[in-house]
């Protein structure tokens, strides 16, 4: 699959603060984001002839009726949760590789007006599984994954000014990103005066709530050299994990070795095996943060440096857009650019390799992207221009 | 100087299966037990049909002494929901179970200020009976010595 497909549209709505985005209903904005990705592709609705999703996807039926796309050959969703954005990029490209399509889009949104993320758990149904974990109170996913950020803290020494680094580089990103929602430079002090919700995460390392879609068009790597824009070649994306992973933070019965971690180790491995690359040849990560600390443990599973030394790395200033030698989430991430289950992260290592970025990296060739660590299956994707 | 309370009692729902109805059966008489592979000794918990390292269906049911000690914990001291200010705060906290076989129970550390709460304490099990569900809820306490 490597290199056989290619990103040749991007589109997406505004970035809206949860709730914001009414009276546009969730499909309204999915189908702006799909529409503004087909007109920067060059390409017409009608060519348009697969869905690829992640995160439970969307009413294909709906989309195709109202879009007016004439026939649909492949509409499919990566399991789980926002663990699959990046994964999503490789369901298109298998989709298209083996001929089930031709042109296919991949999109993710959403809407948080009556059940916000943040308290997402309570909200589940009450199942046998969860009935072992509800009764602690771990309500969101802030709660669990705060329960991986002590076990780091405790076996490899990370500290909340670690955290802290992650959050001011990532939001010196957004300061000047006009699409982002937090645009305030952040220093440490901001950092520490800011309300502790699940020590040791305080405001600061949660990620933000928005409204919003993002959409990309992903295609042949032989019809994207037609096309408009440069396209974006898809090297490797994959997804899973593996069982000592599992359901993670709903389990909390991963062996010691991977408890603190992202769970992303496996598809790590394969993912740059199937691209041909190393950590050292990426010019740009697009990590998902949901929270500070799963950057520090995405790192490290991503061989930018050795288990437990995401805090020195992060410390020595690594992932800053100015002097790092890995620029981290250069739009602002989901900390404090907008947070679309995942697909910000792929919309930035988009325009990062068309060279448009607002903060670009010069000369970057490379981009990492993942797919939020959560439950199995995550995911990750490297793209290149 | 906080006391660690206990989180609100609504969001327990009592749901179980074949699999795990042994576990919240036993919590009625304030016992702990665990399931253990009945072919390898693997733990599993919580409790699944099948065992991941032999695939077997046959579970044994051990009774352990409720004492533990702290793998992990988190502090919750801010409401993200309606109705949860009173229960504040509260300490949700993966408890490693003494003679479990490296189980771990998500539970919550309670009735000890927060501050002191530390990986590695050693604690023992408090139960929290529920009678309109008919069982109890595991939690813990600092080991008294």
């Amino acid at each position: 699959m490597r290199d056989a497909t290619a990103i040749v549209g991007l589109g997406a709505t505004p970035y809206y603060r949860r709730g914001a985005s009414v009276p546009q209903t969730l499909e309204e904005l999915v189908g702006k984001a799909i529409l503004a990705a087909v007109q920067d592709s060059g390409l017409r609705v009608r060519d348009i002839d697969g869905f690829a999703y992640f995160a439970g996807g969307f009413d294909t039926g709906l989309l195709t009726e109202t879009l007016g796309i004439p026939e649909i050959r492949f509409s499919a969703t990566l399991t789980g949760g926002g663990g699959g954005s990046a994964g999503a990029i490789g369901l298109a490209a298998a989709a298209i590789v083996s001929g089930q399509a031709e042109v296919v889009v991949c999109v993710g949104a959403n809407q948080q007006g009556a059940q916000r993320f943040g308290s997402i758990t309570s909200a589940y149904p009450a199942t046998p599984e969860n009935a072992f974990f509800s009764a602690s109170g771990l309500v969101g996913p802030g709660h669990m994954f705060a329960l991986l950020a002590r076990r780091h803290m405790h076996l490899y020494g990370t500290t909340r000014d670690d955290f802290a680094e992650v959050a001011m580089a990532i939001r010196a990103n957004a300061v000047s990103n006009p699409n982002a929602t937090l645009r305030k430079p952040m220093t440490r002090e901001d950092y520490f005066d800011a309300p502790m919700l699940a020590d040791p995460h305080c405001l600061y390392d949660f990620c933000l709530e928005n409204d919003g879609a993002v959409a990309v068009i992903v295609t042949s790597a032989e019809r994207a050299r037609d096309l408009r824009c440069p396209p974006v070649r898809v090297l490797a994306s994959n997804h899973g994990g593996s069982s000592d992973w599992g359901r993670s933070i709903y389990w909390m019965n991963m062996p010691d070795e991977s408890f603190a971690s992202s769970g992303h180790a496996a598809v790590a491995r394969r993912l740059y095996a199937a691209a041909g690359v190393d950590p050292k040849d990426i010019d740009t990560a697009q990590i998902y943060d949901h929270f500070t600390s799963q950057v520090i443990m995405q790192l490290e599973d991503y061989g930018f440096c050795a288990k437990g030394e995401g805090g020195p790395f992060v410390r020595s200033g690594a992932i800053r857009l100015q002097g790092g030698s890995l620029p981290v989430n250069t739009d602002g991430g989901q900390l404090s650019c907008g947070y679309v289950w995942g697909m910000t992260h792929v919309r930035e290592a988009v325009e990062q390799l068309r060279g448009t970025a607002v903060n670009q990296v010069a000369g970057a060739r490379l981009a990492l992207v993942t797919g939020g660590p959560s439950v199995i299956p995550v995911s990750g994707l490297i793209l290149a221009n | 100087m906080a006391i660690a309370r206990r989180p609100p009692p609504e969001l327990f729902k009592l749901a179980s299966n074949h699999w795990t109805q042994p576990f919240w059966d036993a919590t009625a008489d304030h016992r702990l037990l665990v399931a253990r592979c009945a072919d390898c000794g693997h733990a599993r918990m919580p409790p699944t049909p099948f065992c991941p390292c032999c695939q077997s269906q046959r579970i044994d049911w051990t009774e352990l002494s409720g004492r533990g000690e702290v793998y992990t914990y988190t502090v919750v001291a801010r409401a993200i929901m309606p109705g949860m200010d009173e229960h504040l705060p509260y300490v949700p906290a993966v408890i490693t179970l003494d003679g479990g076989g490296g189980t771990r129970l998500i539970s919550n550390v309670v009735d000890v200020e927060v501050s002191s709460i530390v990986v590695g304490m050693p604690v023992q099990i408090v139960w929290d009976d529920l009678p309109a569900e008919g069982v109890a809820i595991p939690r813990f306490r600092p080991l008294s010595r």
